[in-house]
């Protein structure tokens, strides 16, 4: 008996319509689509992006070749060279990061006791030629120079966090 | 013998038979301009009902989306035609074709409104069965001329399911030919009229051949959730993997007017054509019309893209129990049920 009701309830097809239903329920559901280069969702100021290295406001670059980043980096993107400057103080040589290793963990940043090298907002970039992916100290240096305001910015945000 | 060739040879060189060729030129082309838009704009309907159901936009960018089709069509038409080498040249430049030209010809019995019609045939029906078979020999051709693997499995598994399916598609056609006791589809639609509006049709009396018309005639057109000819996941695109450009274009548009065929045949079929659901004592509403007929197609073509959304694909043994085991045995019961019907007067033909 069980059986037969069961192949007569098949032929109602009710789980097709069931299932119909569904999907035309979602069918006037507001879209969640964002068209992405024009519109944006808004960014955590905890977002991990490319790098850069930061100086203090007296020009000076805040990196003190201590290597705890390239200690900590999991993919062993960072090479860290580092020679004593004229003034004696230990200085970069060389600071390297390949960008195609680097798995964006934001390690290098924790471990920075000095807040130099950080990870920015910037996710929007581009290699045109081979070796490109690997930024040296000026590249990032540069970066740094460039988005100081927006850096500085999302650290005092997540300051009382840290 | 002779002489009646000569006498069709002479008529052909005549004026008359100039301008009834020029007549018939125009009618055919239009049905075929309009349905090439149609189906244009239906893929990127379907692109969109699809977007909508999964809760995305769907094409946005051409035209606020609308001219999206075109920016396909040019695409596809300035790609190169790629043959691969051990291919069949000859097959594999006729298979696009053999599919395309069935489902164009198709629509020449197609009525859209009382008089409307290219070819008012009095074996309509047994025409269309006839050129919706023929689609099958392009797709065997196409899978057989690629000389892959893939299009061989495609083209096997799209030939099965077609034949399959083809049975009950013919047994639910035999319940309307019964109820309608006509071949003529002009006349299968005036049968469905009546003051009942539409509880005159032939859906209610055959509502079990109804749905397995229409959800053969999904398989039929090896549409989703029966696209296991297809199969992007297991078999890449099964029959037409190695066509490109305007050859796999040809197979698209192909494709989606038999889709679109299907659509038009199953409301001339069931719900009364171009006839008006409301009783024609309603005034306005009752008035029987084409636009009624593309709105009942609209209804199903959104069913197509609905099922799309929603159902997964079956699996190969599954299409075939459902085939052979499922919808002959039930399209049989009810062919006979329809006789009865009709034996005891309950469903009189032609009224």
């Amino acid at each position: 008996m069980t059986a037969i009701t069961r192949y007569l309830k098949s032929l109602m097809l009710l789980e097709l319509l069931k299932g119909m239903s569904i999907t035309g329920r979602y069918f006037t559901r507001p879209k969640y689509t964002v068209h992405y280069p024009e519109e944006t969702i808004p960014k955590s100021n905890r977002f991990r992006g490319l790098h850069a290295l930061r100086r203090y406001a007296n020009g000076e670059e805040r990196c003190i070749a201590c290597k705890l980043c390239e200690a900590v980096c999991p993919a062993l993107a960072i090479t860290i060279d580092s020679e004593p400057r004229a003034d004696g103080s230990r200085r970069t040589t060389r600071y390297d990061i390949d960008l195609f290793k680097c798995i964006f963990c934001g390690f290098c940043e924790e471990s920075c006791p000095v807040d130099s090298i950080v990870e920015t907002h910037i996710h929007e970039y581009h290699f045109e030629a081979r070796g490109e992916n690997i930024v040296n100290k000026q590249q990032l240096l540069a970066i740094g120079d460039r988005y100081e305001a927006e850096i500085a910015a999302a650290r005092a945000q997540d300051a009382a966090f840290r | 013998m002779i002489d009646q060739i000569q006498h069709a040879w002479t008529w052909l060189h005549s004026d008359a038979a100039s301008a009834v060729l020029i007549f018939t030129t125009i009618k055919i082309l239009l049905i075929t301009v309009p349905l090439i838009l149609c189906v244009a704009f239906f893929t990127l309907w379907e692109r969109k009902v699809i977007g909508w159901m999964q809760v995305r936009k769907g094409p946005t960018y051409i035209g606020k989306g609308i001219l999206q089709p075109f920016a396909d069509v040019f695409k596809l038409l300035f790609k190169e035609l790629i043959i691969p080498s051990e291919a069949n040249r000859v097959l594999f430049y006729l298979a696009p074709l053999l599919a395309l030209v069935p489902a164009f010809a198709a629509w020449s019995v197609i009525p859209f409104d009382a008089q409307v019609v290219l070819s008012n045939s009095n074996a309509g029906l047994l025409f269309l069965l006839a050129m919706t078979s023929m689609g099958v020999y392009g797709i065997i051709l196409a899978g057989w001329a690629s000389n892959s693997k893939y299009a061989f499995l495609g083209a096997m598994r799209a030939a099965a399911q077609m034949v399959s399916y083809e049975i009950a598609m013919g047994f639910s056609i035999v319940g309307v030919l019964i109820a309608a006791g006509s071949l003529n589809l002009t006349r299968i639609v005036e049968a469905q009229a009546g003051n009942g509006g539409m509880f005159e049709w032939f859906w209610l009396p055959l509502l079990p051949l109804f749905v397995i018309y229409f959800i053969s005639g999904v398989a039929e057109t090896n549409r989703a959730p029966f696209d296991v000819s297809e199969g992007e996941s297991e078999i890449v695109a099964g029959f037409h993997v190695e066509y490109a450009g305007s050859a796999f274009a040809l197979f698209f548009l192909a494709e989606y007017a038999n889709m679109i065929l299907i659509c038009f045949l199953a409301s001339i079929l069931f719900l009364g054509g171009w006839l008006s659901p409301f009783p024609e004592s309603w005034g306005l509403v009752g008035t029987a019309g084409w636009w009624w007929l593309l709105l009942k197609a609209n209804f199903f073509a959104f069913l197509y893209l609905w099922f799309r959304a929603t159902f997964p694909r079956y699996r190969y043994d599954q299409i075939m129990r459902l085939g052979w085991k499922v919808f002959i045995p039930i399209t049989i019961v009810w062919v006979l049920v329809t006789g009865i019907m009709v034996y005891c007067g309950w469903l009189l033909p032609g009224e």
